[in-house]
């Protein structure tokens, strides 16, 4: 994780809201939020979930932050944040219940886990915390949509070859045996790191040329 | 976080009660919308729920339409009102004309990492389970959860035997698993070539389930068919 990424001072408000999706992607550039990432992208609609869910929570969380940053006393900042995003994941567990009872067992115990995401707060210390309400908002939808991203990634690519589906629409024939091993835990870490391979390829490409 | 400072040493005393208060009305207000969410979400959940199991007892009682539950009390069967999850619960389901058409029954056991909970439905006509339904698994995806898809597997599911020895109170033939292709009798079922723990643990569930259900069910035959709805 470079210092660079973690610079919270380009003032241009369209680069707050893109440096989430690409140049600090929360998952392929910072490797933040790594457990929900390898967990629950067996399927692409267990990540999209994983990745909306925890980007309401981000959003919501920091907006907040952003909102009370001047009221909270520095010693128990963390303690508020926690308790801020604590809230919101509790939200999201009921809302998501009352939207689809499939989903919500599909991703189990790591609905709660959203809480120690450290990407969300991270964002909040980072970011929120010392910026105002507009960018910071803008800047959580980023990085949210970045981490959604980054999970429909893995999601997609592991439930076309590990069950030969697309959001559980068969692609492929009959014939097509899976590869079992995708959607295993194993799976996970090939294609992330398969990821991780085609981004540091992509920025050393782009250092060199510059 | 390189650049970031890091938290002074505490200054000041004075600034402690700042500090209860600040964590005191965040606490307030999380609390107060949690709340909030839990009353607006609770009916919407409950009712998924309820769809959902009907669904299920539907799914594992062919023709079913309508289904009342039943709790057990004392040694015979009563209507449940309500919800009550600490009792042992039979849910007999019924077809348009209001005849019995079977009892879906909740069985649960170990599987190959969690416990494992299904339903079934019980046909007291062919004595013979006619359906199950994987509720909560945690079987490993591509191999233990094809006890949830595998067509070849469920079709052990269609008849399978669970008649009443003649003593009334034992089982004829317990159920047992058989490896794929091995299958002989309507009693036994026939495991998936790769998950054979998994077949195995559903075996089992059923095997003790029908042992201790199918005698008791036997008995109360009358109160189920009796009142109709």
């Amino acid at each position: 994780m470079s210092a660079d990424a973690l610079k919270t001072e380009p003032p241009k408000t369209a680069d707050t809201f893109l440096k989430g999706l690409w140049r600090d992607n929360p998952v392929f550039v910072m490797l933040l939020g790594m457990c929900p990432v390898l967990a629950v992208t067996n399927s692409a609609i267990n990540a999209l979930a994983m990745g909306l869910a925890t980007t309401f929570v981000l959003f919501m969380s920091s907006t907040i932050v952003s909102l009370v940053r001047n009221f909270i006393p520095k010693q128990v900042r963390i303690a508020s944040f926690i308790l801020v995003i604590a809230t919101f994941v509790t939200v999201t567990d009921y809302a998501l219940q009352a939207i689809s009872l499939d989903v919500h067992k599909a991703l189990g115990a790591f609905i709660s886990l959203i809480v120690v995401n450290c990407m969300i707060l991270g964002r909040s210390e980072a970011f929120a915390s010392k910026n105002n309400v507009g960018r910071s908002m803008l800047d959580a939808l980023g990085m949210g949509l970045g981490f959604t991203l980054a999970c429909l990634s893995l999601g997609v690519v592991r439930e076309i070859l590990g069950t030969g589906t697309l959001f559980d629409v068969p692609i492929f024939g009959p014939s097509f045996e899976p590869w079992v091993i995708m959607v295993l835990p194993g799976g996970a870490f090939f294609v992330l790191g398969g990821w991780l391979l085609l981004f540091n390829w992509m920025r050393e490409r782009k250092e060199a040329r510059a | 976080m390189a650049e970031k400072q890091q938290m002074p040493p505490a200054e000041d005393g004075g600034n402690s009660v700042r500090m209860v208060s600040t964590m005191g009305i965040i606490g307030l207000l999380a609390g107060a919308l949690i709340v909030l969410t839990y009353q607006v979400t609770f009916p919407v959940i409950q009712k998924n729920k309820a769809a959902a199991l009907e669904r299920a007892i539907f799914e594992v009682v062919p023709g079913a339409t309508s289904k009342r539950t039943y709790q057990v009390s004392g040694d015979g069967l009563e209507i449940l009102e309500g919800e009550n999850a600490a009792v042992r619960k039979y849910y007999a389901a019924y077809d348009s004309t209001g005849q019995l058409t079977g009892v879906a029954i909740e069985a649960a056991g170990q599987g190959f990492q969690d416990i494992l909970r299904i339903l079934y439905g019980y046909d007291p006509d062919c004595q013979c389970i006619v359906g199950i339904k994987v509720l909560e698994s945690r079987e490993t995806p591509g191999l233990g959860d094809k006890i949830e898809k595998d067509e070849n597997f469920l079709k052990n599911f269609i008849a399978l035997d669970a008649t009443l020895a003649d003593d009334g109170a034992t089982m004829a033939h317990p159920i047992e698993m058989v490896k794929f292709g091995q299958k002989t009798d309507a009693w036994q079922v026939e495991a998936i070539t790769g998950a054979t723990i998994s077949s195995r643990a559903v075996a089992n569930i059923l095997r003790v389930s029908s042992s201790e259900s199918v005698p008791f069910l036997t008995d109360n035959l009358d109160t189920i068919e009796g009142d109709t709805p």
